[in-house]
């Protein structure tokens, strides 16, 4: 029975003894011990934090070079592209206008060919035109020496206009 | 301790060792099925043993008011 | 495996030649009481008997600590208990059939019984009732006894090792723990991590940490000081109910006035008990108040009570049957309840803590 009765002198010593302990491992142990641990902790949550950030960041600009990478490569296709289409372009221009000319020299060649052959043309009918003059004339001339001559053909004359 | 009060005794500790014995079992079931959550369950299990305990040592008081 | 087998041996045999010595054994034959062996050490006590042993003369010299004694009886008394020992008189009596002693001082006035301290009547005696217990008054006792004296043994014990502990911190706390850190550190972030965070919370846990650490330490250190069985240790404080009532009240303490409205609430007004229930509930409630602690107190004294009996019992085997062969038996098995021990010293410290931890956070819980 006097073993589960409490006996007030250890009761009373093991309470003040507990509080002064408490009070005392509290102020010179448990906080720097607390605030070490929790110092430490927070250093190395830090340092991870700081590594995955650093990890994050790595893996960020790789990605932006690899776009970077990308996107040069697209703007190389383009010029490359661009140059090849500006190329062709002139080449094609190029042989339009080469085309064109040349056209136009064989126009102007014909032209003016057409040009001289008219002229020969017109100068040969001219001269014809001439030697017939002179021709009709003697012929004329000739012709119309005798009245009877003169009055047949302007019978002629006449009939040919009467067919018409 | 009389007799009768060692009798109560031993009456005491034998459900309390059945109990202990259940939440043990039931325990290390639990960690095996769910190896992720075994902190967890082995903090329930000695909280539960503890409130067992807790009762059987009534039993031991009593035994030892006899005494 | 022989080296294993050796080492084994060697502890066994150390053991063996240690065992006459606290179990405070004669080796004359006179037949040993084991029960009122187990008892004596059970108990507390006013003086520390460290050990007996024979000297030339066949006599038994007792080496013993002679503790203060303090009452509080008509103002302050304080005297060696050396004086009712050793200087006053042995009385021996008959009390409920049985041959007992009691130490007197007749100077002083006062008697010690059964290690409880009496006033002696007008003839400078004590009167005893048919049960057999002293019907004299009591002076309050405030006696540094064999559990105070091992109380503040384990305190400094205590702070000299937890000074050392700190001052490995001493640096910028950027290096891992050094030394005894190395040991204590771990047992620290477990009780705030395991202990405090958990059952508490993230957000309350902070104020109870100094409670929770210094419970948690204060008792294993003390359980494993129970478990030496020589001078400075062997006491048995954790495994008194004095000692884990002060304990256990402080954790009462703490938990009722933490309580925010939820908990009261709970208590005045369960919610989902009709209003007729009541009248109940609330005197179940309020018992609850008390038992739990009440829990806690019995529990850490049963635990450890009965391991100090338990490995006492054993090694008194040999006392019982009279005859060293059987340390075969006794002290194998002890020293297995010995380790068995250690483990149940830290873990009723762990679940001292825990439940306390758990009663505060159901205090400081919001409501869910």
């Amino acid at each position: 029975m006097d073993l589960i009765t409490p006996d007030l002198g250890l009761v009373f010593w093991t309470g003040l003894n507990f509080i002064i302990l408490m009070f005392i491992l509290t102020k010179f142990i448990w906080k720097p011990i607390m605030s070490a641990v929790n110092k430490r902790e927070d250093n190395i949550q830090e340092a991870l934090d700081m590594a995955k950030n650093t990890k994050a960041e790595m893996e960020k600009l790789q990605t932006q070079n690899a776009n970077l990478l990308k996107e040069a490569r697209i703007e190389r296709d383009e010029m490359i592209k661009e140059a090849k289409a500006t190329s062709d372009n002139m080449i094609n221009s190029a042989k339009g206008k080469a085309k064109e000319e040349a056209d136009k020299i064989v126009e102007n060649a014909r032209t003016s060919i057409e040009a001289e052959k008219n002229a020969a043309v017109s100068e040969l009918k001219n001269q014809v035109a001439t030697v017939a003059l002179e021709i009709a004339e003697k012929i004329l001339r000739e012709d119309l020496s005798s009245d009877e001559k003169q009055k047949q053909l302007a019978e002629t004359f006449a009939k040919d206009i009467n067919l018409n | 301790m009389t007799g009768l009060a060692a009798i109560g005794a031993g009456i005491a500790v034998l459900g309390a060792g059945m109990g202990i014995g259940k939440i043990g079992s039931s325990a290390m079931d639990a960690m095996a099925r769910q190896p992720e959550a075994a902190s967890k369950i082995q903090t329930g299990m000695i909280i539960a043993a503890a409130l067992i305990e807790g009762v059987a040592l009534f039993g031991v008081v009593v035994g030892l008011l006899q005494g | 495996m022989l080296d294993k087998t050796l080492k084994a041996f060697v502890w066994m045999v150390v053991l063996l030649l240690s065992a006459p010595v606290f179990s405070g054994s004669s080796s004359d034959g006179e037949p040993v009481d084991v029960t009122e062996m187990i008892m004596h050490h059970i108990k507390d006590a006013h003086e520390w008997h460290v050990l007996t042993y024979t000297d030339d003369n066949d006599g038994k010299q007792h080496v013993s600590i002679h503790l203060p004694i303090i009452l509080l009886d008509d103002g302050l008394k304080v005297f060696s208990s050396e004086k009712l020992y050793h200087s006053g008189e042995v009385v021996e009596v008959t009390v409920h059939g049985k041959k007992d002693h009691y130490y007197a001082n007749k100077e002083l006035g006062y008697a010690v019984f059964h290690e409880t301290i009496y006033k002696l009547n007008q003839e400078g005696a004590l009167d005893f009732d048919e049960e057999g217990h002293a019907t004299n008054a009591k002076p309050y006792d405030f006696s540094i006894t064999k559990n105070v004296f091992a109380l503040f043994f384990s305190s400094i014990l205590l702070i000299v090792l937890m000074t050392a502990v700190v001052k490995s911190y001493k640096n910028d706390g950027m290096h891992p723990p050094r030394g005894l850190a190395r040991f204590v550190e771990p047992v620290v972030v477990f009780i705030r991590d395991d202990i405090a965070k958990a059952n508490i919370g993230e957000a309350k846990y902070r104020k109870y940490m100094p409670y929770l650490l210094s419970a948690f330490f204060f008792i294993w250190i003390n359980n494993l000081l129970g478990l030496i069985p020589i001078f400075p240790g062997g006491a048995n404080l954790t495994g008194n109910i004095s000692f884990t009532f002060a304990l256990a009240a402080c954790t009462m303490l703490i938990t009722v006035f933490s309580g925010n409205k939820h908990y009261w609430k709970h208590i005045f007004a369960t919610p989902g008990v009709p209003w007729l229930l009541l009248p109940i509930m609330i005197p179940v409630e309020l018992v609850g108040i008390f038992a739990k602690p009440f829990a806690l107190m019995v529990r850490l004294f049963a635990n450890i009570t009965a391991g100090h009996i338990i490995i006492l019992a054993l090694t008194g085997i040999i006392f019982t049957f009279g005859s060293a062969a059987w340390s075969g038996l006794s002290i194998p098995m002890s020293l297995f309840i010995g380790v068995l021990e250690l483990l149940v010293a830290f873990l009723q410290a762990f679940i001292f803590t825990m439940l306390s931890a758990l009663f505060i956070g159901e205090a400081v819980a919001e409501e869910h």
